[in-house]
């Protein structure tokens, strides 16, 4: 029985139309709207589909991990419902979305309190920090290797072979268990569950664990200062071309395209 | 704060050249070291480069230290970032600058966490704090919806910028600078992972991240046989064609040509945005093209609010009169 952990972090839908977004300048964070629940990161469900290829295939437990201030139970609990076979909510105070130190210091400590962990999965980078930075994290504190954009994921006897799109080909990377690997859109979507998955997704174990639980340092963590936060203005001068028809108006384009001499 | 001082940059090496993002971070490391006073420091990896170190010099390193060993000729993590780290413990720079590729997005992490620091991912913009000396980094938050600056407490500040960011710095064959020679001294038994098979590709027509025009729709174009004609106008002017997401989830077009913060990021002359609306995850992904042009029949579409030219026209109607003129004038 071979043992995967996912890292799934909640956040701001990505996909959010601009007139729903707003920032908090004096807290510098997005006020999450009320309108929109909170969604699982994209390149997360692509680490969890990873899991579940592998569990198709072969005898596997896969947990998911996942921590914030204080998760959304329901949108948590979907990666239940999708084929994972427990959760483990890391939920404290002191988290925050923009403390990458603390989170793969948090989500180390927990993957070392479960104990038993052949493969950790992540996401390439979470949609609303952007940074890729905690499989990477993990990795290090852990002090096994990490390999990161990974296509496809294989678990073979003892070993984890690891497809990666480069920017001019792929690689085939062979490494020992266990190992962190990121996951990208490449893995293929998260699975659509049915309605009978919903119902048993409501029996699996779900634990909580805090930082006082986890044994971690919060104190003055960051090793960042947030400057400031803010929305880039679009300079709106676009110069909209008119015409009678949309044919007339697309021959003006290419006209003006010719004029300015970009084509 | 400890005594680091001077910018280090990651001078990636493709074909047997520096990359173009190696002369961007030198343009954006000369500027910072010459507003700290400090000294701009290279750092080349790979195999048989020795002769690109005056290339280095020339776009403004004074020193350049040099790690050539035949086990380093291709890219991979566990070697390039212990090689990384020694460099790092021996200049001890205040700032590292890396690339936003799939080499940077690996080492700028690896060696913050490493090394008990921080590092910041994506920077669009650097400058130097006028108060506390400290650099200023600006990247993309939420997908692109805004925007953060912050300063990294500790040191060395590592930064991994986005390609086409900065400005490279003008080439000066005249310009004298220091070669460092450094021992690879890795020890192969030490290395947990092993590259099993290395494949090129190489694509059919023009590749999306190097091209020159890209022509991109979106969920209005409604099929995959929609697409076709996007493909008439990317062959036309020789360039390629991207997608927001949802034609990708529909399987219109392939996943490999999705543009935006959860996809690919592409820096063209030309951004030809069709039946797209504009989402912030999305125009992320080609912030810093020349000039980019909208076909929406919504006039309130968020994508007019970022392109420079456009028309409120449905594409259907629009396409074929658009490439029929094309014709005639390329």
């Amino acid at each position: 029985m071979k043992n995967i952990i996912v890292c799934m972090k909640q956040v701001l839908d990505p996909e959010i139309p601009l007139s729903l977004f707003h920032i908090d300048t004096e807290a510098k964070q997005a006020i999450p709207p009320k309108a929109m629940p909170p969604v699982l990161s994209p390149f997360d469900e692509n680490a969890l589909e990873a899991a579940l290829k592998i569990k198709d295939v072969q005898e596997a437990t896969v947990t998911v991990i996942s921590l914030g201030k204080k998760l959304n139970r329901v949108v948590v609990s979907s990666a239940l419902a999708a084929g994972a076979d427990q959760l483990v909510l890391l939920q404290d105070e002191s988290f925050g979305d923009f403390n990458t130190y603390l989170t793969a210091n948090a989500i180390a400590a927990a993957i070392k309190k479960l104990g038993q962990y052949d493969l950790i999965l992540c996401g390439l980078q979470a949609s609303d920090t952007n940074t890729g930075q905690v499989g990477i994290g993990i990795a290090s504190i852990l002090g096994i290797p990490c390999i990161t954009a990974a296509s496809k994921v294989e678990l073979v006897d003892d070993k984890i072979k690891i497809e990666k799109a480069l920017a001019d080909g792929h690689e085939v990377i062979e490494a020992p268990s266990p190992v962190v690997v990121t996951a990208t859109y490449e893995v293929g979507a998260l699975r659509e569950p049915g309605v009978e998955d919903f119902m048993s997704a409501s029996k699996k174990p779900i634990t909580i664990w805090n930082a006082g639980e986890l044994g971690i340092e919060t104190g003055n963590t960051n090793r960042f200062d947030l400057v400031k936060m803010y929305q880039p203005a679009h300079e709106g001068k676009c110069e909209i071309l008119e015409g009678a028809s949309s044919e007339e108006k697309a021959e003006k384009l290419a006209l003006k395209l010719k004029e300015i001499k970009v084509i | 704060m400890s005594e680091n001082t001077g910018v280090l940059v990651h001078c990636e090496i493709t074909g047997g050249k520096l990359a173009p993002i190696a002369t961007e971070l030198l343009g954006a490391g000369s500027r910072l070291a010459t507003e700290l006073g400090q000294e701009l420091s290279a750092v080349l990896i790979g195999n048989d480069i020795g002769g690109l170190t005056q290339e280095a010099i020339a776009y403004g390193a004074n020193k350049v230290y040099v790690i050539d060993d035949p086990s380093l000729q291709y890219y991979a993590i566990e070697p390039y970032s212990m090689v990384m780290e020694k460099i790092v413990q021996q200049v001890l720079p205040s700032i590292i600058l890396l690339g936003q590729t799939s080499s940077g997005r690996d080492l700028a992490p690896w060696l913050a966490f490493r090394l008990n620091t921080g590092a910041t991912m994506d920077c669009m913009a650097l400058e130097i704090d006028p108060a506390s000396k400290r650099l200023l980094m600006t990247r993309p938050v939420y997908g692109g919806n805004a925007q953060a600056v912050q300063t990294c407490r500790t040191n060395p500040q590592i930064a991994a910028v986005r390609i086409k960011a900065m400005s490279p710095s003008v080439k000066d064959d005249t310009r004298q600078g220091q070669v460092l020679n450094v021992e690879a001294g890795l020890d192969s038994a030490s290395l947990k992972t092993r590259v099993l098979e290395r494949k090129v590709e190489t694509t059919a027509g023009i590749k999306l991240e190097d091209a020159r025009v890209v022509v991109a729709g979106g969920r209005g174009i409604g099929s995959a046989s929609g697409f076709q004609q996007l493909e008439e106008i990317a062959g036309l002017l020789h360039g390629a064609v991207g997608a927001t997401r949802p034609p990708c989830d529909a399987k219109w077009v392939s996943d490999s040509q999705q543009i935006g913060i959860t996809g690919k990021i592409v820096s063209p002359d030309l951004y030809i945005a069709v039946a797209l609306s504009g989402a912030s995850q999305h125009v992320s992904g080609f912030f810093s093209t020349k000039v980019i042009v909208a076909i929406n029949k919504d006039p309130e579409a968020n994508i007019f609010k970022v392109a420079h030219y456009g028309i409120v026209a449905d594409w259907k109607a629009a396409l074929p009169a658009f490439i029929a003129k094309l014709k005639q004038i390329i």
